[in-house]
């Protein structure tokens, strides 16, 4: 198996292994153990993958409420954010954060938050640091379409190109925040790419259903960040395709059409990249996964919840 | 021992915690420029950089959020803003992300970030330049909120804060800028969250911080001569707030006056009412509090000696909880006008 083809599976895999933690998230949300809000990235794989793969293990990841996808394309123990997701003491966070709150710094994941647009200049900080420390890594930051409406986006951004930080900021636009469509968010015919090309720092646009277009994009961009050309901006196209929070459908609220979804659905990323790999081994590597799968729902289950006498130990 | 003034204590504390540890940086609007917040960073940048010592944009949330993001990799930011009312842009990274980094990841993660911030007062500084503000952050749960009265805590809380682990809100009362007193040269930390007593006495106790500590060492000298012994304690931290030590003082006296630089409700001073009621019941008069009144600051000439009590009102409020008279009061005839700290402040602000 030549070396290109060999990525090409790797980011099938890791792709399809979200999909499938995603879906067993959704399948067992109404056993009513995971009692958190949780916000699912199917149908977004892509660029949690795409990019994620084309980092370095050292580099740093923060991300935002919707981030199963992140933190498990960048390495993040499965088992830690199921545990997490149930509200145990074996989760990344001791149960303590929920879904919305995921860390795992051995994988380079520092860490998501549940307010739009606050890890961001947190990101930057951590860019800061990096290069105070003379350090080689970067630092990678995830955020919506609704995030670039916030003003610290624009200040965060602004700070990075003054001070050149080794920083590569994602934004993934789904077109919606959380039931608001683009259209009375932002003004018609905006580029979000070529407006934030005006703050001074490098723009892209990419596919973000397309995982090839997203690692190879993100792999010459981060060559430019690690020889010291500066912060960058991507933009990257995708959908979600369930509810805001939760695990089921809501095509039926109405916000958004059925053609609208079905045109985003027949460009589904994994389906995609499967036709491209013509791999035979989907059903092995979905039973493995489903297996795995399973297994940390289990560990999640039997753990036990924090105590107070944690909790307030932490805090004091 | 040499005496020094309060700028030049924070000034010195942060020479000391730059020189200690490469770590520390310190940034904000106007902190390498002539002035110098009020020569509090001068000569930082000379000395250390401007990698570590760096202007900023005029963009609150976001360098309170950069700042707390160098802090997770070890970096241990002291952030700058000349008015406590500027920082007020930066609530969403201070309450939501700054004090519950920690608990949210489960005590994974700290954020070790100090935020010195400079109250108003006086000379025309109104509504939005002299807020305090100490209650509202001592009311978030994760921070710490440290605010020296005086020289020698300035210097030894500030070099504690910004070696802590968490995140610090640090307040200098502008007023206090200019006053002098014995420091030493040398390093030395005071523990945050612990109040200091600055004054022995019987017969009532009277609590209060920052700037009002000057005004209460004032009457409680007159007090003395009027017969009433009072214990002064200067809180200095009002988050963690040391109320055993308040507690203790107050089974001694059995009176309580908290005196408070805020404005009256939801004060730091009503907590401190209200957590010794609760242990106490038995005082010889009701415990009372005397802060500002609901309103905020006043910008005229012709408000702000009404608006603001000092040391004149701490003595009326202590002799009418003793039932005394206030009549022919040593007035405490001021030698400079009443909205500046001294003849050497000239303003503007």
């Amino acid at each position: 198996m030549n070396k290109s083809r060999n990525n090409s599976l790797e980011l099938f895999k890791s792709m399809l292994r979200i999909r499938m933690v995603e879906e067993s998230i959704a399948e067992k949300y109404s056993e009513g153990k995971m009692r958190c809000p949780t916000h699912l990235s199917i149908g977004q794989e892509a660029i949690a993958t795409g990019v994620c793969s084309a980092l370095e293990k050292k580099d740093l990841v923060l991300s935002t409420h919707r981030a199963h996808a992140h933190y498990l394309a960048k390495g993040g123990s499965l088992k830690s954010m199921i545990a997490e997701i149930y509200g145990k003491v074996t989760g990344c966070s001791l149960g303590m954060g929920g879904s919305m709150h995921l860390i795992d710094k051995r994988a380079g994941f520092m860490g998501s938050t549940a307010i739009v647009g606050n890890t961001i200049p947190v990101a930057v900080g951590l860019a800061l640091s990096i290069k105070l420390k003379r350090r080689k890594n970067i630092s990678c930051v995830f955020f919506g379409d609704g995030a670039v409406e916030e003003g610290v986006f624009y200040e965060a951004v602004n700070f990075a190109v003054v001070k050149k930080l080794p920083i590569l900021f994602v934004c993934e636009n789904n077109l919606y925040s959380v039931y608001s469509g683009l259209e009375v968010r932002q003004p018609e015919n905006r580029k979000i790419y070529k407006m934030v090309r005006a703050l001074g720092i490098d723009t892209h646009k990419g596919d973000g259903n397309d995982v090839e277009e997203v690692f190879s994009l993100t792999k010459l961009i981060r060559e430019k960040i690690v020889n010291n050309a500066g912060p960058q901006f991507i933009e990257l196209d995708t959908y979600r395709w369930r509810e805001h929070c939760g695990p089921n459908y809501d095509n039926d609220l109405g916000y958004r059409t059925e053609e609208e979804f079905m045109s985003w659905k027949k460009r589904d990323p994994i389906e995609t990249q499967r036709k491209r790999i013509k791999s035979n081994e989907y059903f092995n590597l979905a039973e493995s996964f489903a297996h795995e799968i399973e297994e940390a729902h289990k560990f999640a289950d039997k753990s036990k919840y924090p105590s107070y006498k944690q909790f307030r130990s932490i805090q004091s | 021992m040499r005496e020094i003034s309060f700028a030049r204590a924070i000034n010195e504390a942060m020479f000391s915690a730059m020189k200690t540890s490469k770590e520390v940086i310190t940034f904000g609007l106007g902190v390498p420029d002539p002035k110098g917040v009020f020569s509090t960073t001068t000569g930082l940048q000379e000395k250390f950089g401007s990698e570590r010592v760096f202007d900023t944009p005029t963009s609150e949330n976001a360098m309170t959020g950069i700042g707390i993001g160098a802090s997770l990799l070890g970096t241990r930011p002291v952030m700058v803003h000349q008015r406590v009312d500027f920082f007020l842009l930066a609530m969403d990274q201070i309450i939501n992300n700054a004090s519950k980094w920690k608990i949210m990841f489960g005590g994974t993660s700290s954020v070790p970030i100090t935020i010195r911030l400079i109250v108003g007062h006086g000379w025309g500084q109104g509504p939005t330049h002299s807020q305090n503000l100490h209650s509202i952050f001592s009311h978030i749960p994760g921070l710490k909120v440290v605010m020296p009265s005086n020289p020698y805590d300035a210097k030894g809380l500030l070099l504690e804060s910004i070696f802590d682990d968490d995140p610090t809100i640090f307040l200098e009362h502008r007023w206090l800028h200019g006053q002098v007193g014995k420091v030493p040269v040398e390093e030395y930390r005071v523990p945050v969250g612990e109040a200091k007593v600055i004054k022995k006495g019987s017969d009532i106790t009277i609590t209060s911080l920052s700037y009002m500590t000057v005004e209460s060492m004032h009457a409680v000298k007159e007090l003395e001569k009027l017969g009433i012994s009072c214990e002064l304690i200067d809180i200095r931290t009002t988050s963690p707030l040391d109320i055993k030590r308040i507690i203790r003082s107050v089974n001694k006296t059995k009176r309580l006056l908290a005196i408070d630089s805020s404005v009256k409700s939801f004060s730091v001073s009503s907590e401190i009412v209200a957590s010794v009621s609760m242990e106490i019941s038995k005082l010889k008069s009701p415990p009372n509090r005397l802060a500002l009144d609901d309103l905020s600051s006043p910008t005229s000439f012709g408000l702000t000696d009404k608006y603001y009590p000092g040391a004149l009102e701490i003595t009326k409020t202590v002799l009418k909880m003793f039932g005394k008279k206030t009549k022919s009061l040593n007035n405490f005839k001021k030698i400079h006008p009443h909205d500046v700290p001294g003849d050497w402040f000239k303003g503007p602000f």
